[in-house]
């Protein structure tokens, strides 16, 4: 009889691990059954259940809150890939909710009405996983230190405007590759800084990468826009906005998956590009006039 | 020994790391062009089975890399990598590979919350630690399948000839033993041909 383990130790490790079987997938918002199967049928790696995508929140402005649980439940029944779903930033009781439905992920996500503007979920505290947003290196750390198992950059979302994730993936990389340059005896004063523990910022010295899988999230639109965010150091995409605000979801949502795989492969990409058809029309960033981003550091 | 490994989605650099530790060459196949070099043996690696089938499907590669598994193409599955080679799926119509003569089940644990980790034999290599996340397993086998381990009653590791296949990540944990075995069954095979 195998024993199983139940130290919250192993289910933490569990919980990154099934971010690892996600990457160099894309994770798709889908607000109903029927978009959750197209998605899966384009090769969606997850879902992401939600009542409105992004740019519909943006639109319709008004506090945005976690989505009807019989409405993701129809979600889940629909497909046989993960499901995940949003929560506001400090609100337990919706994640608590959330766990209570069995989703596979949970978005402690900037994209809804923060619930709280102190502080974050205690994540260390459910067995389910979380995947939160970050701007920087140091975003990311307290994020993961409050028991993240996933990052993904804050992007912008709803915009169609790829600019700001590119900007925090960016960041990212370029705040890890100063970090692994540092002497052993800098990283206190690192710690301090960034204001996480010393045990994160040496496991990045260390190992020059996040001790969690890290996606690009926010305005990503197109094959080319999925390849840019893959060649900067995302190890796979979310989209949201971006596939069932265009011309051709089924197609566009296809071609998105595989620039992902294979995005190194310009030739490739060039035709996967080919006859989308339209793309999502996007409000550029100068044009916003809530920076969902700022929400929750 | 040069090993390709499925690239199109899912926890592939895992098995890279664990196959170069083991002084094997490891070679990414995300291409129908890949599937062209002199590989010793392909892993099939974790992730979503849907997505690498698809892919395997859209990149034109699915009937080449069948025709090489049949051919005798020794190849370790791992989770999706399990589903992807199983001739049968009881709770789903997608079939991908379908070269081993065994049934699987898809998220046969349920969902993220049924993941689990726990030590449990292994034929011919002893307690190994395994990892299930969102794993199948194999409800029966064909003539010619060897059960390799069983855990709560359920067949979780098999292999027929030259596939290998286990429901469970052994690319996720520090220990190497189960793939030392597929690179021992593959000098033995070379060894016969």
């Amino acid at each position: 009889m195998a024993v199983k383990t139940e130290k919250p130790q192993s289910r933490a490790e569990l919980n990154r691990n099934l971010a690892q079987m996600l990457k160099g997938g894309v994770i798709m918002d889908v607000t109903t059954p029927e978009q959750a199967k197209i998605a899966e049928e384009a090769g969606a790696c997850a879902v992401m259940a939600l009542e409105r995508i992004p740019a519909d929140i943006r639109a319709a402005g008004g506090v945005s809150r976690m989505s009807d649980p019989k409405m993701i439940k129809g979600i889940q029944e629909a497909v046989s890939i993960p499901v995940m779903a949003k929560c506001r930033i400090g609100h337990f009781a919706e994640a608590q909710i959330l766990q209570a439905i069995e989703i596979d992920y949970i978005d402690e996500s900037e994209v809804l009405s923060p619930a709280d503007d102190v502080y974050h979920i205690d994540k260390t505290k459910f067995d389910v996983p979380f995947v939160c947003g970050a701007k920087d290196l140091g975003e990311a750390l307290r994020r993961i230190n409050e028991g993240a198992s996933m990052i993904r950059t804050k992007g912008e979302p709803g915009t169609g405007d790829v600019v700001q994730a590119v900007r925090h993936m960016r960041k990212m990389m370029s705040d890890i590759r100063r970090l692994t340059s540092c002497a052993e005896d800098e990283l206190f004063d690192e710690a301090k800084k960034l204001q996480v523990p010393y045990d994160l910022v040496k496991y990045v010295h260390d190992n020059g990468k996040l001790p969690v899988v890290n996606f690009a999230a926010g305005g990503v639109a197109t094959p080319a826009d999925a390849s840019l965010m893959m060649q900067l150091g995302a190890e796979g995409v979310f989209v949201g906005s971006g596939i069932f605000k265009s011309g051709n979801p089924a197609k566009r949502a296809r071609a998105i998956v595989q620039a992902v795989t294979n995005y190194t492969d310009a030739k490739l990409i060039a035709e996967l590009s080919e006859d989308l058809g339209e793309a999502m029309v996007g409000i550029n960033e100068q044009e916003i006039e809530l920076l969902m981003a700022e929400r929750g550091k | 020994m040069l090993i390709g490994v499925l690239c199109l989605q899912g926890a592939f650099i895992e098995h890279i790391h664990m196959l170069e530790s083991l002084g094997a060459t490891a070679e990414e196949i995300r291409q129908k062009k890949d599937l062209g070099r002199p590989f010793d043996g392909i892993i099939i690696p974790g992730g979503e089975s849907t997505v690498i089938g698809k892919l395997l499907r859209e990149l034109d590669m699915m009937e080449d890399l069948r025709a090489a598994v049949s051919g005798g193409l020794p190849v370790f599955g791992t989770c999706a990598g399990l589903i992807l080679l199983a001739k049968d799926i009881v709770n789903d119509d997608r079939r991908y590979l379908g070269t081993m003569d065994i049934t699987a089940r898809r998220n046969a644990y349920g969902r993220q919350l049924g993941s689990f980790a726990t030590v449990s034999p292994f034929d011919g290599v002893g307690d190994v630690p395994m990892t299930f996340i969102r794993a199948p397993y194999i409800e029966s086998v064909g003539e010619g399948v060897q059960a390799l381990s069983v855990v709560d009653g359920k067949i979780v590791a098999a292999r027929q000839d030259n596939q290998l296949v286990t429901a469970f990540h052994p690319e996720l944990t520090d220990d190497t033993r189960i793939h030392k075995y597929f690179l021992d069954m593959i000098t033995a095979h070379k060894s016969k041909v």
